[in-house]
């Protein structure tokens, strides 16, 4: 049997934030059609492990490989898309124009010049994708909190990714355009290996093949795995349950998920 | 209108080059501009433009030292401003390091090193100038200067649109797709330094930075675009250099304050029109 390398191999790995220890000892694979869910409570790790993995951070024991090279090489393949809160709200682009900086680096050099023809087809096949196609000429500062979140993820797909980062997806978006998201999720994992950060367990269990859990050390659990037990060993027993309000969220949003 | 016919007048030559330097300077005010309002560095930008007296006074001084006539205090702001942008770009840059306060001191170092320097300098040198700009003081030099500056930032825009929108936009995803995010940025900086210096002129080391900012300011609560907003940015900046050097030069009054009072009139109205019916 040949066995392709991993498309994320990290070994021995440990980070702290000015010596304070963040993540340690975490080896983690994942292999290629993987569709994951990284979960975890606020502060345990989930955007830091993320940011080593595109090479944003240093780790400082362990190695990262991503497609068998260095995450700065290795992250060209990668598809990113971060939380929209750090943009300006007001910062006057044009969707499309949002969507082709997927695009940039990609020509020889990519440091002057406008897009080829091609990029612009492949931006706007990723915003069909996220079924955004009629919005290309509005301006990103007008859309909903859920429609920027599309954009973004057309933006990370017009990097025509082998492995797409996503931190929470699912923040600040109404439960229909969730549902939309899941099954966009899906059709793109027949092509793609997906990572995700989310807080929301009951999705989680139904659609992804496995949860990455992050609280200081790295565990990845097949989602059929998923139990009481299990939560509460991933957040760190009942009172941080209660905290986060996780288990409510868990029941109460559970019958209306799409069975997939 | 004594305005009008001053300008109509062909003797009169200091008006039509203020004017034609005013109109000009709008074009690097507008753009320029843009980049600082969107991009959120007006205190580095005024820093680098308080610097700029430090090289005023650096040169002033070493040419009464040494005797050295080719020495135009302009090569002097041009080296502080290009030095307080590299230092502020640099250094000022590092999230969580409170770069503000590394900005504040570059501001009021180079400041107070100009105040010394002109001390030192035998003889009497009048600063009002430079700090409040006297737009009827430029000379045809002036005008080609500002006219070589627009080109090199017009070229420059337009080459690389894209990769500064993207840098100005979210700087953690373009460095991800491969940009060389901090020459840009340094680039940038560069362009507002030597824009500061060429246009203290119009407007002096202490206002420059408004004109940088509130035509642009005004022009983003309209604008779709980040092109749209130059072009906004460049017609308000014209606008209240237009308008305020004419009243100045009526109502005999210093012609940078009444720039810099249009340009903030026309911010407070169009921010309070968008407030109002939008």
């Amino acid at each position: 049997m040949n066995r392709k390398p991993p498309i994320i191999k990290i070994t021995d790995l440990d980070f702290s934030y000015h010596e304070h220890p963040v993540l340690e000892a975490v080896n983690l694979e994942i292999e290629k059609g993987e569709l994951g869910s990284i979960v975890g409570p606020n502060g345990g790790g989930k955007t830091t492990l993320l940011k080593l993995i595109l090479g944003l951070l240093q780790p400082d024991r362990g190695r990262i490989e991503i497609f068998g090279e260095s995450p700065e090489k290795g992250r060209q393949k990668i598809g990113y898309m971060p939380q929209h809160a750090h943009l300006d709200p007001l910062f006057p682009v044009s969707v499309l124009n949002v969507v082709l900086m997927g695009q940039l680096g990609k020509q020889s050099g990519g440091l002057f010049g406008g897009y080829p023809r091609q990029a612009l087809e492949t931006a706007r096949a990723a915003l069909n994708e996220v079924g955004l196609s009629d919005c290309e000429k509005d301006s990103f500062h007008q859309l909903s909190g859920g429609q920027r979140q599309r954009v973004l993820i057309a933006r990370a797909l017009c990097t025509e990714p082998q492995l797409l980062l996503l931190d929470e997806p699912t923040a600040n978006i109404d439960p229909r355009s969730e549902e939309n998201l899941y099954e966009t999720l899906v059709r793109l994992n027949r092509r793609m290996t997906i990572l995700l950060v989310s807080h929301d367990l009951g999705f989680v269990s139904q659609v992804v093949k496995s949860v990455i859990c992050v609280n200081r050390q790295v565990i990845i659990h097949p989602t059929s795995n998923i139990n009481g037990t299990l939560i509460k060993e991933i957040y760190g027993g009942d009172f941080n349950l209660v905290r986060h309000d996780h288990r409510c969220d868990k029941d109460g949003h559970h019958p209306n998920k799409p069975a997939v | 209108m004594d305005f009008f016919h001053a300008l109509a007048d062909p003797d009169n030559t200091f008006l039509k080059l203020a004017l034609a330097v005013g109109l000009l300077s709008s074009i690097a005010f507008g753009i320029i501009g843009t980049y600082v309002v969107t991009r959120r560095i007006s205190y580095l930008a005024g820093a680098v433009s308080h610097c700029v007296l430090g090289g005023i006074g650096g040169a002033l001084w070493l040419k009464a030292i040494f005797n050295l006539e080719w020495l135009d205090p302009v090569y002097g702001a041009l080296l502080a401003a290009l030095v307080a942008a590299f230092i502020v770009g640099r250094f000022g840059h590092n999230p969580g390091q409170r770069e503000e306060t590394m900005i504040g001191a570059t501001w009021a170092i180079g400041m107070a090193l100009g105040i010394i320097f002109i001390d030192l300098t035998p003889g009497y040198f009048d600063i009002t100038s430079y700090l409040f700009g006297d737009i009827l003081l430029v000379s045809s030099q002036d005008l080609k200067l500002i006219i070589a500056l627009d080109l090199i930032i017009i070229l420059f825009v337009t080459s690389c649109y894209h990769q500064l929108l993207a840098v100005c936009f979210d700087e953690e995803f373009a460095r991800l797709r491969g940009l060389n995010v901090e020459l840009f940025y340094q680039l940038l900086l560069a362009l507002t330094a030597v824009t500061v210096v060429l246009l203290i002129r119009v407007v002096g080391i202490v206002m420059v930075v408004a004109m940088l900012t509130l035509p642009a300011a005004a022009a983003s609560l309209y604008a779709n675009r980040l092109s749209g907003m130059m072009l906004l940015a460049i017609f308000l900046s014209a606008i209240s250099i237009v308008s305020g050097l004419g009243l100045s030069y009526n109502a005999n009054l210093s012609s940078g304050p009444v720039i810099i009072l249009f340009a903030g009139a026309l911010y407070f109205l169009m921010a309070g029109w968008k407030k109002l019916y939008k």
